[in-house]
Order: C-alpha cells, then structure tokens, then sequence
C-alpha cells in the first residue's frame, strides 16, 4: 500500500472531512514526525510503536574499489521498534 | 524531554489544520489503524518521503532463557520492519547531539 493509497482509504471510511483535507491532515502528521526525529525526540504511539534516532559514531570506512582509508562521519539513522498490538496483529500463525 | 503522542498529532491538526477535537482524534487513529491493518494482511506499507514498513517471516531458532541460561527454542513468527526513506534520512542524519 503506497501513500496516495492510503488516503484513499481514509477518505472512503470517514464521512466528515473532504478528500482534501484528509490528504492534508496525513501529510501535516508525517511532517510532524520527520520534524520531531530530526530533533532527536522519541515519537510514542501507544498500540503501533515508537520511533527514535539510533547514533552511529564516526568511523574510518575504506573505499571499496580503491582501499583508500576515509573518514566517515558520526550520524544519527531512525529507528522503529513495533508496539505490542501491531506485534500480536501481525504475527499471525502460518 | 517528552515523546510525541497520538495526543500531540491530534492538538496540531486542530490548532493548524482546524479540524474540531473529535474528528483530529479520528483521523490520527485512522492513519495509525490503517497502516496496522495493512500490515495484518501481510501487505507492506510505502509512504514516500518518510519510510517503509515491511514484514518478515521469521524462521524458528534455538535461543535462550538469558536469566537462567536454559535453553529454549523462539517459535517461527511474523515481524514488522520498518526501512527509512531517502528523505528521512537525510533530514535526520545530520543530527549531531549534546548528550
């Protein structure tokens, strides 16, 4: 399911927003969410899960093709770590 | 420092976007159930700009009772993983921190 897919739904299962705001509204709150990790703040919704930035400190890396030592920088990469509905919901015996 | 909640989505879309409290409560739980009920139907979730939620199927494997070192096998499962976007990522690598 992409983005654009997901609005769609949305706007099938409600019926008091337009399409046009529903759109907005998905769209205000991944930019909420991308704003709070960039600020190194931990994203808690409780039944989904929460988000945060897991730091990498720098490190001499090696150009693979010509063995060069380079300095990689220290950086900060996000982090999802399931809650414990969507845990029991998606693990469904096979 | 406190974390962003459901809570916090629900005031931003009432205080910015002027959808009233019912319906900004709604709508931030229907955007979470949405992506929860894809997933349920082992259907991976791609929302450009910010990431993808994927699902694995987990093979069963000996591990380890870590108090009592006895060991016991982790039953095969189904798991969420969740792949950040190009933009994402970017827009959070640089953060370098005071902590």
């Amino acid at each position: 399911m992409t983005k654009s897919e997901l609005i769609e739904s949305i706007i099938s299962k409600q019926d008091q927003l337009i399409p046009v705001d529903v759109d907005l509204a998905i769209k205000m709150i991944l930019e909420k969410m991308i704003q709070t990790l960039s600020a190194n703040e931990r994203i808690e919704i409780r039944g989904f899960g929460s988000f945060c930035l897991h730091h990498r400190a720098s490190r001499i890396g090696r150009n693979p093709k010509t063995g060069a030592a380079v300095e990689l920088a220290s950086r900060s990469v996000p982090y999802f770590k399931p809650g414990k509905e969507l845990r029991e919901r998606v693990n469904v015996p096979v | 420092m406190t974390a962003l909640t459901k809570a916090d989505l629900a005031d931003m879309l009432f205080n910015e976007l002027g959808l009233n409290k019912r319906e900004a409560k709604e709508m931030v739980e229907l955007f979470f159930e949405e992506i929860r009920s894809s997933l349920e139907k082992n259907k991976e979730v791609k929302l450009s700009g910010f990431g993808n939620f994927e699902i694995r199927d987990k093979k069963s494997r000996p591990g380890r009772n870590p108090k009592t070192g006895e060991s016991v096998a982790v039953s095969a499962r189904r798991v969420v993983t969740f792949k950040s976007g190009q933009k994402l990522k970017s827009r959070v690598e640089g953060y370098v921190g005071i902590s």
